[in-house]
């Protein structure tokens, strides 16, 4: 039986071999591995680009203080994108599977439909959840819009539960019970994190000042698109630090809305605004691509 | 004459476009072969024996320039068709060619037109997957092509993919390149896990899974046809202490989430078991079941978890929560729809439980089992309300205010529930209609035709004494009488013109156009009937065309003797014997007039030209007409004569 870690290695040199770049997580909160620049932003553009990484995602609501088996404020993706998508894509996939220790014949996979949508980043797709002997152990989407824009070159983004794969491979029924290292437990590594960011997300952070960081990431964002158009040199210009500020913004409405002080009225308006600074990054990078391209 | 076969290989189907897109597929035009069709989850078949090779020759008339512009033109018409200008005839003024089309082979022109036939196929969604987006669409990527006619394979390409005799079987149990022939081909799949019928799908699984004591549900039965290529039936075991939560639960977990039939040890009593369905053919080592039963587990502790969570705080005391919950963004929260919907039932004479039902009803939105299963709102509702000491009468109203969800569903049980349903509904109606969020052809966001269906059904059905105009207005009403219609037409069975007849004399309460109509049918079938209706269509004709408005009463001494006063003697006795008679006996009575009427237009000449007398009996007309046109008008009969 494979450790946590283990699954996670024998993943990575999968694609790896398969010719994708290994990158590591993003460093700033994101609540999903598409959010990630080495997803949201590589999709554009016309450069074929196959990379992986696991993804530690934070769903603020989600948090269950560590007492739910199954619920956690932060899980793991391992996320991985195919640009284009290969004809056989599906069937790289499938050997992926086989590759962590899923033996394949005596396993029932199902791919249900189900199309993917995320309004703050102006992006959707289609695709399927793959259902593995009726869990859900991935999500697979052929994305078709991405920060408002149409893409050129379609890619596959294979999202991996970790939790719940692993939770399989090793038969147990808490998350907290993964063997994570050699003797080393989920439960171990983790629970601490779950209690104190629930602690905090929904009783404790400071909500006034939540929506005042909102607002000056927002501010440093917008000036930063501002300021694009003029810079003499596209190729200098910080577009991946105004990037950041996106997704900081995004993580601030997350736990504003965690902490459930976003009104009906406010919530349409609080997406929008984050859209807006990611559709409007997502042009100046694909801008800035074309750049380097004719350069 | 050959065989034909297409088969377009594809990556999973979303399971509920698949008949559609057979239905569409189906139309293939094939010279004149009965086209046959059938599809799993990740191919989309066309098969058809008896295929011309050729197609036969044929002359095509071609009109040439007129006769007077020469011979220069004609030859040159001539030599633009590739003709002599010998073979030119002249008809009336002009050259005319006929030209021999030589037939083609059929090979050829579905090598032509099958690609834009597969990709003129229509989806509910289409995506693009090479070619940016100026790309073909199809549902999901093609990724293999089938095409043979006889033993040749017809050459074409769609989306970079050449079309071959090379299919694939399952993507576990078959192999991944089985050439194929038109004879050979569904046994080829059987031998590579790929039950290509749909039908024999259906039944293995209707068959194993009721073997297994399955209570079948349709829906979920068809959903499981398409999503496999080979279905399996196993059961699976949970602990019985999950019989604790309500059956409802229960099933949405197994059915909705987890795509299992239930299985129940008598009617309504669930057992701690389930069928799933597999898409492969065994479960060798049970991991499968243990698998599915470990899932279900897991999603059983979440409902039970929310379950207790939910407990913490009353349904009463989550009122004020709804004003969070946006329910249309010009229309406000839920707060303001359940404020709005409490004072309509309170104005539709609804009681102090009623009330207090509706004030409940949406209260389940903030909790976090309708968050986690939105199907269950409502049902959330009526349980949780139970749990928590309202009355049944509340709580049950409660339950069932979504209903019907269908024209095929029940409306809810109680007076109460029924009042609250329609409240729910009308409220949605009319602020949507006041907003302009008016459905248009296929878009209905707001499921408004729905909506309507149901407020109908349950005026109907319920028996509920609202008369329409107390209920809608303006164009919210004529939308009300669509759907009218509608139901009358489509799920009761009443004909089309019965039903335009009896909404024409008026719609008042819907109990009321029921009993009408129903009296209507009973009668049609009559001997007097549809002559009685025809002469009572030429009466409104006459008053139509004469543009008659009564002045005064009818003169009862103008009247001539013979038919036109024994009309009138006829028409006050029909008048007394209808007084306070049901419907039906009324209509029969009223149709016994037919033999006079008849006698009066054969003998009596309405339009003379003396005015006060042409008057008089134009005013003879208007008053039958009038008074006998409460039940139903008769005039938009069709009869038999008219019948196109």
């Amino acid at each position: 039986m494979d450790t946590f870690q283990e699954t996670i290695l024998k993943l990575k040199r999968y694609w790896s071999d398969r010719g994708a770049v290994l990158q590591e997580p993003h460093d700033i909160e994101v609540g999903a591995g598409t959010n990630s620049p080495e997803t949201f932003l590589r999709v554009l553009g016309s450069k074929p680009y196959r990379v992986g990484y696991v993804q530690p995602s934070r769903r603020t609501a989600d948090g269950r203080y560590g007492e739910n088996p199954n619920r956690l404020y932060k899980h793991h993706q391992f996320q991985l994108i195919l640009k284009p998508s290969p004809d056989d894509v599906l069937d790289l996939y499938l050997g992926s599977l086989k590759a962590i220790g899923i033996d394949l014949e005596k396993h029932d996979i199902k791919l249900e439909e189900d199309n993917w949508e995320a309004p703050t980043l102006g992006a959707w797709g289609v695709g399927w959840q793959v259902m593995l002997d009726g869990l859900e152990i991935t999500q697979f989407t052929y994305f078709q819009q991405v920060g408002g824009i149409d893409l050129e070159l379609v890619p596959a983004e294979i999202t991996y539960g970790l939790e719940r794969i692993v939770a399989f491979l090793q038969n147990v029924d808490s998350i907290y019970d993964i063997v994570w290292a050699p003797g080393v437990k989920y439960g171990d590594v983790r629970f601490a994190d779950e209690l104190q960011y629930s602690v905090y997300n929904f009783e404790m952070a400071n909500v006034d000042r939540l929506w005042r960081l909102l607002g000056e990431h927002e501010a440093e964002c917008k000036e930063l698109l501002a300021m694009y158009a003029d810079s003499p040199d596209k190729r200098r210009f910080p577009v991946l630090p105004t990037y950041d500020h996106v997704l900081k913004c995004s993580h601030l409405f997350n736990l504003l809305d965690a902490r459930g002080a976003i009104s009906v009225t406010e919530r349409v308006g609080v997406i929008k605004r984050v859209r807006d600074l990611a559709v409007g990054t997502a042009k100046i990078w694909t801008d800035q691509q074309s750049q380097e391209v004719s350069a | 004459m050959s065989d034909f076969l297409l088969e377009i290989g594809t990556e999973e189907i979303p399971h509920w476009m698949v008949p559609g897109a057979l239905e569409q597929l189906a139309k293939l035009d094939l010279f004149g072969a009965t086209v046959h069709v059938d599809a799993t989850s990740r191919r989309l078949t066309v098969w058809a024996s008896g295929v011309p090779d050729r197609t036969a020759d044929s002359e095509q008339v071609l009109k040439g320039p007129p006769l007077t512009s020469g011979d220069k033109a004609a030859e040159g018409f001539a030599k633009k068709q590739g003709a002599d200008v010998s073979a030119l005839r002249k008809v009336g003024n002009y050259y005319e060619l006929v030209k021999r089309v030589e037939g083609r082979p059929v090979r050829d022109i579905l090598a032509e037109t099958l690609p834009g036939f597969v990709l003129g196929l229509q989806w509910p969604k289409t995506m693009y997957w090479t070619g940016g987006k100026t790309g073909p669409r199809f549902i999901r990527p093609i990724r293999w092509l089938v095409a043979l006619l006889g033993s040749d394979v017809i050459p074409f390409e769609i989306a970079g993919v050449k079309t071959g005799n090379v299919t694939r079987g399952h993507r576990i149990l078959g192999s991944s390149a089985i050439p194929v022939t038109t004879a050979n081909y569904e046994a080829e799949l059987r031998k590579n896990g790929v039950i290509l019928s749909s039908s024999e799908r259906r039944k293995k699984i209707e068959a194993e899974a009721m073997a297994l004591g399955a209570n079948i549900e349709p829906e979920l039965r068809e959903t499981l046809t398409f999503i496999t290529e080979w279905p399996t039936a196993i059961r699976g075991d949970f602990h019985p202490d999950y019989l604790g939560l309500p059956a409802e639960v229960l099933t949405m977990v197994m059915r909705h989430h987890q795509k299992y039939f239930s299985v129940e040890t008598e009617p309504g009593k669930l057992a701690p078991h389930f069928v799933a369905i597999l898409n492969t053919n065994d479960d060798p080592d049970g991991l499968v079941k243990n698998g599915n039963e470990r899932v279900l587990k897991a999603r059983f502790n979440d409902a039970r978890f929310f379950w207790d969570v939910d407990q913490q705080k009353r349904l009463a005391d989550r009122v004020d929560d709804l004003a969070k919950v946006t329910f249309q963004a010009k229309l406000g929260s839920y707060k303001e729809k359940t404020d709005r919907t409490v004072a309509l039932v309170k104005e539709l004479g609804g009681d102090a439980d009623a009330q207090r039902a509706a004030l409940l009803a949406k209260c389940d939105l903030v909790t976090d089992m309708v968050k986690e299963f939105t199907d269950l709102q409502g049902i959330v509702g009526g349980l949780y309300a139970r749990a928590q000491g309202e009355n049944e009468a509340v709580a049950s109203a409660i339950y069932s205010h979504y209903k019907p969800l269908s024209m095929e569903d029940s409306i809810p049980g109680t007076r109460n529930g029924l009042i609250v349903a329609l409240a729910d509904k009308l409220d949605t109606l009319r602020g949507c209609f006041k907003i302009g969020l008016v459905p248009t052809g296929s878009k209905d966001p707001f499921a408004l035709r729905r909506a309507a269906q149901g407020v109908v059904k349950i005026l109907v059905e319920g028996k509920l004494e609202y008369t329409l105009d107390s209920l809608v207005e303006g164009e919210l009403k004529a939308f009300m009488i669509e759907r009218i219609q509608h139901y009358f037409r489509e799920v009761r069975g009443f004909k089309w013109d019965e039903v335009n007849a009896v909404l024409a004399s008026g719609c008042g309460t819907l109990v009321d156009v029921e009993a009408r109509l129903t009296a209507l049918a009973a009668v049609r079938p009559t001997s007097n009937f549809e002559p009685l209706a025809a002469s009572f269509k030429r009466t409104s004709n006459i008053l139509k065309q004469a543009n008659f408005k009564p002045s005064g009463p009818l003169n009862v001494t103008m009247l001539e003797s013979g038919p036109e006063a024994e009309l009138h003697v006829a028409f006050d006795a029909v008048r007394a014997a209808t007084k306070g008679e049901g419907y039906q006996q009324a209509l029969e009575v009223v149709a016994t007039l037919r033999p006079k009427l008849d006698l009066f237009f054969d003998k009596v000449m309405v339009n003379v030209p003396d005015e006060q007398l042409r008057a008089n009996r134009l005013t003879l007309l208007h008053e039958l007409l009038t008074e006998f046109s409460t039940i139903a008008d008769f005039s938009e009969i069709v009869t038999s004569g008219e019948q196109k």
